[in-house]
């Protein structure tokens, strides 16, 4: 604890971020929290303010950071159109467990409920997609509140909090006192695991003949990857991931079978359907990874280890739960659990994937066909970055293909909006990923659709110097909505086709290198000379413009009907 | 698990807190439950918070609703009980001219019977009230609505389960941490 004179709002606010050990935060100024910005001019050699060019980019690149850096992001955005400029990031944050802190501004305390110019209750619009929000009217609640902001935001299941500060707080004098938050009587972040529990997770575990891991961001966030891979390596049980869970587990580890659900690999969807018991770690059965639910694993006794009780049989009903961070539970199954292997099981995985190769995954990764294929760009980024890259990607056909095929060795090098599925966050998250890990090379791989709609990010790279690698890969249409368009709307391309402007313009514009490709002989050589850049970097690569995306479990379908064409 | 509609009695014990009933009842919006009541008051301990939800839905949607509540930050505890698990009543106004208690001689006999009570009387107007069920509360306006409701209110359920609520031991708990 500090004690120094009275100080304003605004300079406790800075200070607050300071003790928090907060040296970045990305945002853009405005009426009502002009008097932070001005503290923060005085602050600017010990915290770093990123002027993004919406509020919308600052919270996918607090996100972005966040992902790779493990620490919270944070965001700070004027009352009114700036506040709810913020809403879709927060709620991108909401549903990927992202930790982040934004302060808004409010109008004067006196103006609330008024109508004023840019008032606007944040509060209430940001009530359901935040896991804590807070309005502060008075200075003197500014440390504790801020204090208890990034608690919340980093402990047990991450997620997103707000709080607004009205103006008159922010100029009012308080003494600035700061204490840590580590405890709120009313929260359990982490329940306390059960070790009864844990017992008959072993023994169903070490009584299986077909055991099949499925595993979560949890295991990311819990910071459990090594405790996670000598699991699997003891049991020698399969395992595949989710979206968000990708990269926790080494790409070429020889038990990393691959993605589960909606367009996952054919083994780990067919196999989910004959598997005897299925662990599920730190996910949590979203519709796009289970299928149908009525068909989704019967057969398998289910053991679900979990942080947030509320995910307990919500989606799936487990035979087993195991609430806690994986990270103590899983040491404590270690100690149960047998040494095994499984030969003929993870046989059945390999043989589902000679098949998916042969039908899709070869014609993705090595085409016949004259056009360029997204899955190509892909390998040959694995090729040059040798799986080292953080991979940022928008959503969309080219987020599948980006997922499925991108190689990994590091954890935290997958960014992408899994739950909310956000065009537009991968230019702004490759942003804040470039920052929160400046020694890696970071690569965003966007659709001509989602990268047009943050496109004004570029600014904020020029601006930067962010030495983000920009990967557009254009088939001019909205490829994922176009394909269900084929597929169960009779190809009836209702304003899935795009007329796209001149893209490398716009990047040099911006006086950021770039260049469009559009034959195969010049795929390697520009990827190579795009990575080899030391400055930021923008290649439009054009591909395929009727290209579809298979494995794919068509919604409402079972994970076992996962078609292949 | 059975897909009967059910009414459930939610009791939720929170922190004092500006935006919390939002924050509540936006659970209930976003899975499309419409709350019959809601009742909020002080609960038996000094500045904790009791909420008191009625809903009819399935088991399997009340569990999950319960547990969405539970994990906001300044809710201590939530739970759920159906009718047979509390003790729950609710409490209704009944506003009828003065003209009909001395006209009617019947509908004293109905205010006796229905063990209501006469809160006040003015050469205008009286006012019964009556605490108990929602069939006696129902039964009770059906035999005065022919004299002329001037107005009725019911409030919300407020309701104590059967079992106990440890809500002091989960404070204490969690304070020891």
């Amino acid at each position: 604890m500090k004690k120094t004179n009275k100080i304003s709002g605004s300079e406790a606010v800075i200070k607050c971020l300071l003790e928090e050990g907060v040296d970045i935060i990305y945002g853009y100024p405005g009426g009502a929290i002009m008097p932070i910005y001005d503290e923060l001019f005085k602050y600017e050699d010990k915290l770093n303010h990123i002027l993004t060019r919406h509020e919308q980019g600052a919270t996918h690149a607090a996100q972005g950071y966040a992902r790779v850096s493990g620490k919270v992001g944070v965001v700070t955005a004027t009352s009114g159109p700036g506040a709810t400029n913020l809403v879709t990031g927060i709620a991108d944050a909401q549903i990927d467990s992202t930790p982040m802190v934004c302060i808004t501004g409010q109008v004067a305390s006196h103006l609330l409920g008024s109508d004023a110019f840019q008032e606007c209750d944040i509060i209430g619009i940001s009530t359901p997609v935040t896991k804590w929000n807070c309005q502060i009217t008075k200075a003197s609640d500014i440390p504790e509140v801020i204090a208890k902001a990034f608690y919340i935001a980093k402990s047990g299941r991450p997620g997103p909090v707000l709080v607004d500060i009205t103006k008159d707080a922010q100029f009012e004098l308080m003494e600035f006192k700061y204490k840590k938050c580590n405890s709120i009587r009313s929260y359990i972040p982490i329940p306390k695991f059960s070790i009864n529990e844990i017992n008959k997770a072993a023994e169903l575990i070490n009584n299986s003949k077909k055991p099949f891991i499925v595993f979560g961001q949890g295991v990311i966030l819990g910071n459990a990857e090594s405790e996670f891979k000598q699991f699997i390596e003891k049991t020698g049980i399969p395992a595949a991931w989710t979206i968000l869970g990708l990269s926790a587990l080494s790409s070429d580890h020889p038990l990393n079978v691959g993605m589960v659900g909606m367009h996952g690999n054919y083994g780990p969807n067919v196999l989910t359907n004959e598997c005897d018991v299925l662990i599920a770690i730190g996910m949590r059965f979203d519709d796009r990874v289970t299928g149908n639910l009525e068909t989704y694993a019967k057969q398998a006794k289910i053991i679900h280890f979990e942080i947030d009780p509320a995910e307990v049989n919500k989606n799936v009903n487990v035979d087993i739960a195991v609430l806690g961070n994986v990270k103590d539970t899983l040491p404590e199954l270690i100690e149960l659990v047998k040494e095994k292997s499984h030969t003929n099981w993870i046989n059945k995985f390999h043989s589902f994937y000679k098949k998916e190769f042969d039908k899709v995954i070869k014609n993705d990764l090595y085409p016949s066909k004259e056009g360029l294929t997204m899955g190509e760009v892909i390998r040959e980024i694995n090729e040059i970055s040798k799986g080292n890259a953080i991979i940022v990607s928008d959503v969309g056909q080219h987020q599948m293909v980006t997922c499925r095929y991108a190689s990994f060795n590091h954890s935290k090098s997958n960014v992408t909006s899994g739950g909310l599925g956000t065009m537009g966050f991968a230019l702004p998250a490759a942003i804040g990923a470039k920052m929160g890990a400046p020694d890696r090379e970071v690569i965003a791989i966007i659709g001509d659709g989602g990268y047009q709609m943050t496109i004004q990010e570029l600014g904020t790279i020029f601006q930067t110097g962010c030495a983000v690698k920009i990967v557009v890969l254009n088939n001019e249409y909205l490829g994922m909505v176009r394909q269900w368009q084929q597929m169960f709307f009779d190809k009836r391309y209702a304003s899935t086709e795009m007329v796209n402007p001149d893209f490398v313009k716009i990047a040099k514009g911006y006086f950021i290198d770039g260049k469009k490709i559009k034959k195969r002989e010049n795929l390697k050589s520009s990827i190579k000379e795009m990575i080899n850049s030391k400055k930021p970097y923008f290649l439009e690569v054009c591909v395929e413009k009727e290209a579809n995306v298979f494995p794919m479990i068509p919604s409402g379908a079972s994970v076992s009907d996962v078609r292949l064409e | 698990m059975t897909n009967k509609l059910n009414t459930y009695t939610v009791s939720v014990y929170t922190e004092n807190n500006i935006g919390l009933l939002n924050r509540i009842s936006a659970i209930f919006l976003k899975r499309h439950v419409n709350i019959e009541s809601l009742t909020t008051s002080q609960s038996e301990i000094d500045n904790i918070y009791r909420f008191v939800i009625v809903v009819k839905v399935v088991e399997s949607k009340i569990k999950n609703i319960v547990k969405q509540i539970e994990k906001q930050i300044e809710v201590i505890a939530a739970f759920y009980h159906t009718d047979k698990e509390t003790i729950f009543l609710e409490t209704a106004l009944y506003k009828v001219k003065s003209k009909s208690l001395f006209d009617e001689k019947h509908i004293q006999k109905i205010i006796k019977n229905s063990q209501a009570n006469i809160v006040t009387v003015s050469p205008d107007y009286f006012i019964i009230e009556k605490t108990g069920w929602r069939e006696e509360t129902e039964k009770l306006y059906d035999s005065l609505e022919p004299y002329g409701l001037l107005q009725f209110v019911r409030s919300g359920r407020i309701s104590v389960s059967k079992e106990a609520m440890n809500i002091s031991d989960i404070l204490e708990l969690n304070t020891d941490k």
